[in-house]
């Protein structure tokens, strides 16, 4: 059977697939993790990877979070190539002592002399009645870090692609991978391999409003736009891919030709990635905004377990059209 | 009722102590009127009023430090400005002169007092992008309108101002040239008319068709449209037939065009012209255009609008030279029957009598029915008889489906 060019896969098939075409490529590759082994990952993302690379590259570590991350950092600083997955984000609090104050700042307290090539995965975001505990979206914190580099692979072509460029970066890259994604399928678009992993990319072309989106916010956003073009209004989505370092071009690229802009993101809207985007906006664009900037973004409270109080409490299309819509000069 | 507040006079003025008050409440102060006396670090100086007015009350208390911005005192007044001002003593003869309770000298440099800034009242709303746009094309922002709920202005709103100058403008030009045109001609209303009759008389072999058409159906749904609109947005039975006769051409496009150089020019624009009696005696004929692609309401705007303005004198070149058929009615004038003279190059007239009731056979019997008497006048060169035949039908088949129009 020969190779076809264009495949169709699920997100969680096309980290799987990124992380073993890595760790054939290149032996400093290895997998470390709550339950990436045996288990074959909480998500599932790699499974059968330890009966193909054996137990000294698929390493199942105890409930020790700070722990195996520093251990990553270590062997990071020591020539390694690192993917560290902590089970969720919100277990990545334990864990951010070692992100924020080793990883992200140790090249710059070597005076130079260290990097840390480590690539920290983590599934990220609600929406799957795992109450509040379970359902956070802090990717927009770490986004407030200097020294990290913040992926949000949204795409089946970006989860297949983002990560080698991630391990080839001397630099602590977190990869965010929203819990709601992994089932998601699609075809592989693109050489179906590697992604630059500094571009936002424009999903949908439009005249009349910029969505600056990430993760998730993707597909409901597109779903916006689309209800939003039968009612007259052309919206541009963005997937903004990386939350940093912004790629501030493409954003005033298009927040200029548009005068508009509405930010979808999961997260909370208080010193949130939103607000970020949305000061960038203002400072650099205000002699171009023909509206306030708005924002679709989870509300600010714990999770609910509930289904519908959960549904209610992220942000949904029709809540994308209902405030795009209110925007002024719009219509006629 | 105006709040005169501790003016700023200067960027580093944060403060000053009111010395001493010129009026009290009751007194009636006029713009520019001296009401009192602060202390600043640049010395004494007088404040101002800027408007007209009656003291209601004194808030500030002299020897007070007020904070810049506070309110000193209330004015009633007619005056509708909140600004003030203050200016300082005027000479240093002035400032010599003691003050109580306080030995400095009253400053006299004007250089010394910062211009107090105008804050219109009225804040226009506008997008920064609108503001930007205005800049950018010269644009009076205080005339354009907002079309939105919240009344800011938007950029779209900038650029349909600046259309609609555009679009005056050019009405303005047609204007002059109309009124070029017929200064130029110099010739009386009555014998452009009388020339245009003649020619037409002398060249135009006329055929006359003529239908009765019953207009209850018409008059009955035009009564029930009207019942739910204000005086000024009722519907006129001309409109209506000015409507119809669009919609008939779009069917029977052989008489909506021109006779010229021997041949017929069928044009794709229906403009409809419709006869205006003048006062002062005389007609004109503006033209709706477009009339096929306007809904009725445009088409009742056009109308009344045109109306006032041929009454005025006021009608665009564009308008009294477009007609590509005419209608004529003289229905109000109590004719019952009109047969019309075409007006060349035109081929076709269209003479409205008056809607009268007359006995009419109605499902078997006789009833008595609002009739409308049409009579088509053809150019024999243009059309034959069948055309013009075929567009009577269509135009009665219009009028028993008014809902449709």
């Amino acid at each position: 059977m020969t190779q076809v060019a264009k495949q169709t896969m699920t997100y969680r098939q096309a980290i799987r697939e990124a992380m073993r075409e890595a760790m054939l490529k290149d032996d400093r590759v290895f997998l470390m993790g709550e339950d990436v082994g045996r288990y074959g990952g909480c998500f599932n993302v790699s499974e059968g990877m330890l009966e193909e690379f054996g137990n000294e590259r698929i390493i199942d570590t105890p409930l020790s979070e700070s722990g195996f991350t520093g251990c990553g950092i270590g062997a990071a600083v020591t020539g390694m190539r690192p993917i560290i997955e902590i089970m969720t984000i919100n277990f990545s609090l334990l864990a951010a002592d070692q992100i924020i104050n080793t990883a992200a700042i140790l090249q710059y307290m070597s005076g130079g002399q260290f990097t840390v090539p480590i690539v920290i995965r983590m599934a990220t975001g609600g929406g799957k009645q795992l109450a509040a505990q379970h359902s956070r979206s802090l990717e927009g914190w770490y986004a407030h870090i200097p020294g990290l580099k913040i992926l949000t692979p949204a795409t089946i072509e970006d989860a297949r692609g983002m990560l080698w460029p991630a391990l080839e970066d001397p630099d602590p890259v977190l990869i965010f991978e929203n819990s709601t994604l992994y089932n998601s399928e699609g075809p592989l678009s693109g050489n179906g391999q590697v992604v630059d992993i500094e571009k936002a990319k424009i999903h949908r072309e439009g005249a009349d409003v910029t969505i600056l989106t990430y993760g998730i916010g993707l597909q409901k956003s597109l779903k916006a736009a689309e209800e939003l073009a039968n009612q007259g209004i052309e919206a541009e989505v963005i997937d903004l891919r990386v939350l940093r370092p912004l790629d501030n071009e493409t954003i005033f690229t298009s927040v200029t030709k548009t005068g508009r802009a509405a930010i979808v993101d999961e997260g909370w809207k208080s010193g949130g990635i939103s607000a970020e985007i949305s000061a960038r906006i203002t400072e650099e664009l205000f002699y171009d905004l023909d509206d306030p900037v708005e924002r679709i973004c989870g509300m600010e409270v714990p999770a609910p377990y509930a289904r519908h109080l959960e549904q209610a409490s992220l942000p949904q299309p029709e809540q994308i059209v209902e405030t795009i819509k209110k925007m002024g000069g719009l219509h006629g | 009722m105006g709040k005169f507040i501790m003016p700023s006079l200067g960027s580093q003025m944060i403060e000053a102590k009111l010395i001493q008050w010129h009026v009290k409440p009751g007194d009636t102060v006029k713009k520019g009127d001296i009401i009192g006396e602060i202390d600043t670090e640049k010395g004494l100086i007088d404040i101002e009023v800027f408007e007209d007015g009656v003291i209601s009350k004194l808030v500030a208390k002299e020897g007070e430090v007020i904070p810049v911005g506070s309110v000193m005192a209330v004015i009633n007044g007619e005056g509708k400005t909140e600004k003030v001002t203050a200016k300082p003593a005027e000479t240093p003869k002035e400032s010599a002169k003691n003050v109580p309770g306080n030995g400095k000298q009253k400053v006299a440099s004007k250089k010394q007092v910062a211009k107090s800034k105008e804050v219109p009242l009225h804040r226009i709303k506008a997008s920064p992008l609108a503001r930007r746009v205005t800049e950018d094309l010269g644009v009076d922002i205080s005339k354009v309108k907002s079309s939105g709920k919240t009344g800011t202005i938007h950029r779209k709103d900038v650029e349909a101002y600046v259309q609609q100058q555009t679009a005056d403008e050019t009405f303005e030009k047609e204007l002059d040239m109309a009124e070029h045109i017929s200064k130029a001609e110099g010739k009386s209303m009555r014998q452009s008319i009388a020339a245009a009759m003649s020619q037409s008389n002398k060249e135009i072999p006329h055929y006359y068709l003529e239908i009765e058409i019953d207009m209850k159906a018409a008059l009955d749904w035009l009564s029930n449209e009207n019942q739910n609109r204000s005086v000024q947005e009722r519907l006129l039975p001309p409109m209506m037939l000015i409507k119809a006769v669009a919609n008939a051409l779009t069917e029977v496009p052989q008489l909506n065009g021109f006779w010229t150089d021997e041949t017929m020019h069928i044009e794709e624009g229906i403009h409809v012209g419709f006869a205006i009696a003048l006062r002062q005696g005389g007609l004109v004929i503006p033209a709706i255009l477009n009339a096929d692609l306007k809904s009725l309401d445009e088409i009742r705007g056009d109308f009344v609008n045109m109306v006032s303005r041929a009454r005025e004198g006021h009608l665009r070149s564009r308008e009294i030279s477009s007609a590509t058929i005419t209608i004529t009615s003289l229905g109000e004038r109590g004719a019952e029957k009109v047969y019309g003279v075409i007006y060349p190059p035109q081929v076709a007239l269209i003479g409205l009598g008056k809607i009268t009731d007359r006995p009419r056979a109605v499902d078997g019997s006789i009833g008595i029915r609002p009739t409308l008497s049409v009579v088509l006048a053809g150019d024999h060169r243009a059309t034959d008889g069948h055309t013009g035949s075929r567009f009577l039908e269509k135009l009665n088949n219009q009028l028993q489906h008014p809902e449709s129009l």
